[in-house]
């Protein structure tokens, strides 16, 4: 009895809210000041974006809010005004916030046109105020808050000012009575809308809905309450009225398309609210905006700034992320060699240290790179400058069936596929973000360097080297847009995305914010990629270790003791190794593929390098080096593994290795992403065998041009 | 006249909005519709994407949606 009071006080004092507003409103940072150091977020996943969730106490009420995608309408155009406009309708909760930018008040105040159409208890947050003084705009919240029939307050999540009033006033709103949220429409509307309620009224219809929703529902052409009415008698009597309604309607709006007048209706509205509400003394005065703007998207200056900030946020990346980096490095060796003396030398110290640990470790290896990375985007994406590249770079790409948007994740998978996948989310388009995920791959990833630097410096001169690695990375770029364009030809094959887009204010990122994002990225990179890894390097390190050949590893381990000259020792070893990794399930899978890749010139141990190199990328070169009779220390500034190589392998196969490993899919970690990001297996399914085929037939090319050169 | 044809600087009124319904809810949403001034901000080297002022916004769209937007200049 007792603790049931006590659950239902509980209940009782649990406060759920909605977060609603249109993107760049700042709704991000206001949670942030809200919530304040009490944050504690958690995250659950819509589609591909997640709404956050965040929870803290106050005043003996606990509040729960969701931060729900940044939506400009509650129309299904993009996933996030989707996920907000599922969760609004379906979901329960106690009040929507609604977040307007003070500065921009009558765009905004179409979307909260709409949200009272759901008739449900509301607070209205005009965030910004700060802003808004500065350009000195007036805005009389009282009026506004009557006109709307919900509360306004003024907030700055920037200057933390109002936010103790919107908490109280959350608190009020929660514990009034609901009363009817009221949006009028114009004289015409609301007549027809008493006309046919009327019949209603007369005919006692009975429901649980009010009657003018329902009137409203019928003028709007709701299909649902259409099919409601359809067998009911009462249907002969509204006929009639609804049709004469439609009929003024039409006239009065001069349109037949009743979308539009309801449109309109809610435009006028907006319109009429903030021309009440809002005083602005005009200045003629460029913006800091604008003025930014007039550089940043110049016709010619444009496009070089941005090709120099993206030189030096990879500048950043590969330099000051190369620091921690060889520390992370020593860090794990240094592991590794502990696990083994402490559990000696056995198949459990193994699986530990060679199987997990250095698993593990290659991933936490990038990152480094990769919180530098997502520094950058979340730089540039809260400062408003990405809207802006965008811009400036929708025309080329569009010539290739890419959106302006895509430049991100591509750029991006320069670095590591893994972020760059993640990037694709900036895309609002379902099609475009799928056929951006689709080529990511072919930008080279730096996790491919180490196998270009080796195969080209076993072949080319030192004066050449370099220009053939740039050469390699423009070429993966170019087959990567040539492949967007087919696959938008062929798969992709829609009426073009119409690129709309705001182009927001510049605005300061604020610190905590970036701070916010930025750890949470680098967590989930860690947490997820991290176990990912771990089951991959575990099965690569049983595939490589198993079947097990007792008895010829005894002979070998007794011609071992036997052996009095030390290289003779290594020489047996290195046999044994061999032996083992020829006749485990690797070797035989690598055997057993052979045929497939011997038109394009490799032998049975580029083949296993080439699969185990699905894994990651690093494991192609450590997988080579065992192959061909070295020992597994070795890395690719050894010569004798590149002399090894230079005498194992041919010029036309060592390049076409390189195709190949140009275009095949970047690793187990990136997959693993890539379906989360793109939401189904099917598609990886896709992107492997698209990715595969394009490797080998362009392998195929590259072998057999390059032998007709060489010979 | 449509939008497209408009010069840097050109304000116009919007006349009418000749699209399908997706794309004129997203027009919509974003304070784009019949009887609101536009202005043309920049256009791109390839004159292929416009920035427009409307109202406090400033929205980026292709010419070929710009060319479904009726216009009458100021």
């Amino acid at each position: 009895m007792k603790l049931q009071k006590l659950r239902l006080l509980v209940i009782k004092n649990t406060i759920k809210i909605a977060l609603v507003g249109q993107p760049n409103v700042g709704k991000s940072m206001l949670i942030n000041s809200i919530s304040n150091a009490r944050l504690k977020v958690g995250n659950f996943s819509g589609v591909t974006v997640s709404k956050e969730q965040v929870f803290f106490d106050y005043k003996n009420f606990h509040i729960e809010i969701v931060d729900l995608p940044g939506a400009y309408s509650l129309n299904d155009y993009t996933i996030e005004e989707k996920v907000t406009k599922d969760f609004l309708n379906n979901e329960k909760y106690d009040i929507i916030l609604n977040v307007l930018d003070s500065t921009n008040l009558q765009r905004n105040l179409l979307l909260t046109a709409e949200l009272l159409t759901l008739d449900k208890k509301m607070i209205i947050a005009l965030n910004m105020s700060d802003e808004a003084e500065k350009e000195s705009i007036l805005i009389d919240e009282i009026q506004l808050s009557k006109i709307l029939g919900k509360p306004c307050i003024k907030t700055s999540a920037a200057k933390k000012s109002g936010i103790t009033k919107l908490l109280d006033e959350i608190l009020l709103k929660f514990q009034s009575q609901k009363v009817p949220s009221k949006f009028f429409f114009s004289a015409v509307i609301e007549e027809e809308i008493e006309n046919i309620s009327r019949v209603l009224e007369e005919n006692k219809y009975e429901t649980t809905e009010t009657y003018r929703q329902i009137s409203l529902g019928l003028l709007k052409e709701n299909k649902n309450i259409y099919k409601q009415f359809h067998d009911e008698p009462i249907w002969i009597k509204i006929q009639p009225i609804l049709t004469e309604a439609f009929e003024h309607l039409f006239i009065h709006f001069n349109s037949k398309n009743i979308k539009d007048i309801f449109n309109e209706e809610r435009f006028a509205f907006a319109k009429g609210a903030a021309i009440e509400t809002v005083k602005q003394k005009s200045t003629n005065a460029a913006t800091l905006t604008e003025r930014f703007d007039a550089i940043l998207i110049h016709k010619f200056f444009g496009l070089p700034i941005f090709l120099f900030f993206m030189w030096g946020l990879f500048q950043l990346t590969f330099t000051i992320g190369n620091i921690p980096m060889e520390i992370i490095d020593s860090f794990f060796a240094a592991i590794i060699d502990h696990t083994k003396e402490f559990l000696g030398d056995n198949e459990f110290s193994s699986i530990i240290a060679d199987g997990a640990i250095s698993g593990v470790g290659s991933v936490v290896l990038f990152l480094p790179n990769i919180v530098i990375l997502f520094f950058g985007i979340a730089l540039l994406e809260t400062t408003g400058y990405m809207s802006r590249v965008a811009f400036l770079l929708d025309g080329f790409f569009h010539k290739f069936g890419l959106h302006g948007k895509s430049f991100i994740p591509l750029v991006t998978g320069f670095g590591c596929s893994v972020p760059a996948y993640m990037a694709a989310r900036t895309l609002k388009n379902e099609r475009d973000r799928l056929l951006t995920l689709f080529i990511i791959g072919f930008m080279s990833c730096g996790a491919r360097l180490p196998i270009y630097v080796l195969f080209v410096g076993a072949f080319f001169s030192e004066s050449n080297a370099g220009n053939i690695l740039f050469l390699i990375y423009i070429s993966g770029a170019i087959f990567g847009l040539i492949a967007a364009k087919v696959l938008k030809i062929v798969v992709f094959k829609s009426e073009d995305e119409p690129f709309v887009m705001e182009m927001p204010k510049y605005r300061l990122p604020s610190f905590r914010l970036i701070y916010h994002t930025v750890s949470n990225q680098a967590k989930m990179y860690l947490k997820k990629a991290g176990t990912y890894i771990l089951a991959a390097s575990l099965l690569i390190w049983f595939a490589s270790n198993y079947p097990k050949h007792l008895e010829i590893e005894h002979s070998y381990n007794e011609k071992i003791e036997l052996a009095i000259n030390p290289d003779e020792k290594i020489n047996l070893k290195n046999e044994l190794s061999q032996y083992n990794l020829e006749h485990s399930y690797l070797g035989y899978i690598g055997k057993y593929s052979e045929p497939l890749f011997q038109p394009l010139g490799f032998d049975w141990k580029m083949t296993i390098a080439l699969e185990t190199g699905l894994a990651a990328k690093e494991i192609v070169i450590s997988t080579l080096s065992i192959l061909y009779g070295l020992g597994s220390e070795n890395n690719e500034s050894s010569s004798s593994l590149m002399e090894k190589i230079k005498s194992n392998i041919t010029i036309e196969s060592a390049i076409s290795f390189i195709v190949f490993v140009m275009i095949y899919l970047p690793c187990l970690a990136a997959s693993m992403v890539f379906v989360r990001e793109s939401g189904n297996w099917k598609y990886l399914a896709y992107l492997f065998i698209f990715t595969t085929i394009s490797a080998w037939l362009l392998s195929f090319v590259a072998y057999n041009i390059s032998k007709f050169i060489v010979t | 006249m449509t939008l497209n044809q408009l010069k840097i600087n050109e304000s116009a009124t919007i006349t009418s909005i000749n699209c399908d319904e997706i794309l004129k809810d997203r027009l919509y949403s974003f304070g784009i519709s019949k009887g609101i001034k536009v202005t043309i901000v920049e256009f791109t080297l390839t004159k292929s994407t416009i920035e427009i002022k409307v109202n406090q916004s400033k929205i980026a769209l292709r010419l070929n949606e710009a060319a479904k937007i009726e216009v009458t200049r100021d």
